[in-house]
């Protein structure tokens, strides 16, 4: 083979991995990336022991958020998503539903200022400032929430907004199971 | 008014960026010398269209025009004047914008600057740049338009700026940022005027080098603003989080250093031109990409846009006519391709080679853990996303043999080498580096961490490697301290890089292992330890203020000499009127270290809870990429490259003379 024919055939490889590479993007286009399972279903949460938000002398851990079937919700004020979730997670503790926070990677004034401004629907909020349960979480983005069962183990996980009908359909039914086990 | 002048100055931009695109390569195509020279022209208008719709946006924000849509979204009446403006670009409509703006002033950079040039070449290169500035005021144009109108029903104030973007560590990022991404077009687009005309000489090379530079020191001074603001703003201690969009900045510099060392070997040597002219594409497709994984909703990520299908594909088709066009030419053109200087196993040729497969290795590491998780949800293996452990796990060893190599690099002689003439001065070095790095850590006491002292070697080795390399070329000088002072600005430029990035390494492996985060309890008139000083809670005082009552805590802090280092006075408020604590914290920056202190809250009369971090070293990873950007400042101040665009002046005149004759 040529040395000229034998460079076209090399070079012909990038533009054959480029093509597949576009061909992956086009793929992933329609898809929805939140719809990210956790590897943590059905596994405790993560050991952790971190400050309440706006108050950094009471820590909360894992052990805190044990008792009856609950929310895990990670928010944060940098997350336009979170803002318009917000009001929902506000209607659901009104309902009776126990809301756990994660505060991730946020500035605590702001967040304790955005609970002040748009009321608070946590029972507890944990301050993961660093983002260190977050990881540990498996969190890609905000807001994601959990939920936990009765023994603080992990049984599902939704990405994004959680709306009306994400409550209706996806997570109401899932709680009221658990809720339904435990009485 | 104003919004509809800058939608018209906007579809002008559109024209004359569909004019610059095709009249100087259809005249470079014939040998037409009239259509050749409305490039520069071309390029000029360009410039002052894009910069006239961008000026009528930021007029938009001043005035508080709340019918635009865009100035609704992102700006608010009680915004101050400097947010406004620089609101401009805290959305997707307005950054794509600046994107163009910035694309423009590259094109104008190179009509100003590249007068010298052949005349096909510069009509070349002004044409290709001119076809992307098409593509993204199309796009613009067509899916995010930043004049659409509210009309009629207008909002009376604006929802307000994202408040993490009220912050001048974001205002700056996005700027450099663009500039470095967009200035890898010029690289590209010489790239593909040098396929056009099929003479792949290394003219090209030479020409491409000064504006890589020049975008490559923007892309390092952006990302390294977006970490520094990560650190401060994001939540403390976290300066980089391997997050899609920081990995989409990531990989364009890595390619881009690659790019940087193989264009210097292809312009000295002639060698490697197949591999440059694919890495100036990869370079630019890379920062496209990263514009489409931003913007496309194809990942997910802490810093996305609002994300939307159909820009996604507006932009994927984009990047397949860029780069997929210019590989193609690539593969056409492969004949012409010819490298021609040959080269030793040991050389400095070699050396080249070694950074460029490490570097694009340690791209590829990126490049996989950023597209991981949607191969795999594309081919229905599931969902999972890939964190820091496989990040740090890969990409640390490359970036460490990455040090090692830098280290003999810069010494070794073009052609050819022999291990013996480098053995001999750099035995000792390489020993005193190892035996450094072993102890260092314990004799300023720190536990021993072997990967730190690892780290610790190689960056004394790069730094003692270049020592010795200024000492051969400063041996037989009667005035060292003079002819170093005089040394080619390009091999300073070099030396002052590679340094940076030592420093930056220092800074990662130091605050990577020994910083200190804790919540302890502080009692009145007791101190702890914390990393090596110790905090002494000395007094605890009312400092209230006009509208709020306010704790302050007067904490001492000594270092292991017991010499006082720092007064440091957190303060914990509480503001009356609406109850609101709030925490100002003491922080206290250094060369060598930041201590943070943050008051919790009171355990009793005499005891609080304190939050206080010990960060070694962390201002070391922007010191040292600010001298990389340095380093790769002073190499463009060289004055080789002026006098190698003379000498094209002289060249290009001469065969204008013969043509005539």
């Amino acid at each position: 083979m040529s040395r000229g024919l034998k460079l076209t055939l090399l070079l012909a490889l990038p533009l054959a991995g480029f093509l597949a590479l576009l061909g992956l993007l086009w793929q992933g286009l329609g898809r929805d990336p939140s719809l990210l399972p956790s590897a943590l279903i059905d596994r405790p949460l993560p050991a952790f022991r971190l400050a309440a938000l706006g108050e950094p002398g009471r820590f909360i851990s894992q052990d805190d958020l044990k008792g009856k079937p609950a929310l895990l919700n990670v928010w944060a004020t940098w997350c336009p998503t979170c803002r318009a979730e917000h009001e929902m997670l506000r209607s659901l503790a009104a309902q009776g539903v126990t809301i756990y926070g994660v505060n991730y990677k946020d500035d605590p004034t702001k967040a304790v200022q955005w609970l002040k401004d748009l009321g608070n629907p946590y029972t507890l909020n944990i301050d993961d400032q660093s983002g260190q349960l977050g990881i540990d979480l498996g969190v890609y983005g905000a807001p994601e929430t959990f939920i936990l069962d009765a023994r603080g183990v992990i049984r599902y996980r939704h990405v994004g907004a959680v709306d009306e009908q994400v409550w209706r359909e996806v997570l109401e039914p899932r709680l009221k199971l658990l809720q339904g086990g435990q009485g | 008014m104003l919004p509809e002048i800058g939608q018209f100055t906007l579809l002008l931009a559109i024209a004359n960026a569909a004019l610059l695109g095709t009249l100087p390569l259809l005249g470079a195509a014939r040998g037409d010398g009239r259509l050749m020279t409305v490039a520069r022209p071309l390029a000029a208008g360009q410039f002052a269209f894009v910069g006239l719709a961008f000026l009528c946006l930021a007029l938009a924000f001043v005035d508080n025009d709340f019918s635009v849509a865009y100035v609704a979204n992102n700006s608010n009446t009680q915004l101050p004047l400097w947010y406004r403006i620089t609101a401009v670009w805290g959305g997707h409509e307005g950054s794509m914008l600046l994107w163009s703006l910035i694309l423009a002033g590259w094109t104008l950079a190179v009509a100003l600057a590249s007068a010298a040039l052949p005349r096909e070449l510069l009509a070349r290169v002004l044409g290709v740049m001119g076809l992307i500035s098409l593509g993204f005021l199309l796009f613009l144009q067509l899916t995010s338009n930043p004049f659409a109108r509210n009309l009629p029903f207008f909002p009376l104030d604006g929802r307000d700026l994202n408040p993490l973007l009220q912050d001048f560590g974001l205002i700056v990022h996005p700027p450099m940022l663009y500039m470095g991404y967009v200035g890898f077009s010029v690289a590209f687009a010489f790239v593909v005027a040098a396929l056009l005309s099929g003479r792949l000489d290394s003219a090209w090379a030479r020409w491409s080098r000064p504006w890589t530079t020049a975008a490559w020191c923007f892309l390092t001074l952006g990302i390294a603003l977006g970490s520094w603001w990560a650190y401060y703003e994001l939540g403390w201690g976290g300066w980089w989080f391997w997050d899609p969009v920081e990995n989409a900045s990531f990989m364009p510099w890595l390619l881009g250093t690659a790019l940087i060392h193989s264009l210097a070997a292809t312009e000295k040597r002639g060698v490697f031109r197949a591999w440059t002219v694919l890495l100036a594409i990869a370079t630019f497709s890379l920062s496209v990409l990263g514009t489409f994984l931003v913007r496309s909703g194809v990942l997910t990520s802490v810093h996305a846009f609002a994300n939307d299908p159909e820009r996604g594909l507006f932009i994927l088709t984009l990047l397949a006519l860029i780069s997929g066009g210019a590989l193609t030419l690539l593969v056409l053109r492969a004949h012409v391709i010819r490298s021609e200087g040959e080269f030793a196993p040991l050389s400095r040729e070699s050396g080249l080679l070694a950074n460029n497969l490490l570097l694009v290795g340690g791209c590829a590491v990126v490049f996989t853990g950023t597209l991981f998780p949607l191969a795999v949800d594309v081919l229905n293996l599931g969902k999972l996303s890939v964190g820091p452990p496989y990040f740090n796990t890969l990409f640390v060893p490359l970036a460490l043999v990455l040090l090692a190599v830098l280290g003999v690099g810069p010494l070794l002689r073009w052609k050819r080498d022999s291990a013996g003439r480098l053995w001999r001065p750099l035995a000792p070095w390489l020993a005193a580096a190892g035996v450094l790095g072993l102890t260092l850590p314990s004799l300023v006491g720190a536990e021993f961490r072997w990967l730190v002292s690892l780290s610790l070697a190689l960056v004394l080795w790069v730094l003692f490697s270049s020592l010795q390399d200024l000492r051969e070329r400063l041996e037989h000088r009667s005035r060292p301290w003079y002819s170093a002072w005089h040394l080619p600005r390009a091999y300073k430029g070099m030396l002052l890089a590679h340094l940076g990035l030592a420093v930056t390494v220092t800074g990662v492996a130091l605050t990577s292992h020994y910083s200190v985060e804790r919540d302890v309890r502080l009692i009145l008139e007791q101190s702890v330890q914390i990393g090596p000083y110790r905090f002494r809670l000395d007094a605890l005082e009312n400092a209230d203020g006009p509208n709020y009552t306010a704790t302050r805590a007067r904490i001492e802090v000594r270092d292991g000499a017991d010499r006082i280092v720092r007064l440091m006075t957190p303060e914990k408020r509480l503001y009356t009127v609406q109850q609101m604590p709030m925490t100002e914290v003491a922080l206290a920056p250094g060369l060598l270290r930041d201590l943070y202190v943050a008051l919790g809250e009171p355990l009793d009369q005499r005891s609080w809870a304190v939050r206080i971090y010990y960060k070694p070293f962390v201002r070391w990873l922007w010191l040292g990429a600010l001298l990389m950007a340095a380093g790769g400042l002073l190499a463009l101040l060289d004055p080789r490259y002026r006098l190698a665009r003379r000498r094209a002046t002289v060249a290009a005149g001469g065969s204008a003379n013969v043509a005539r004759a």
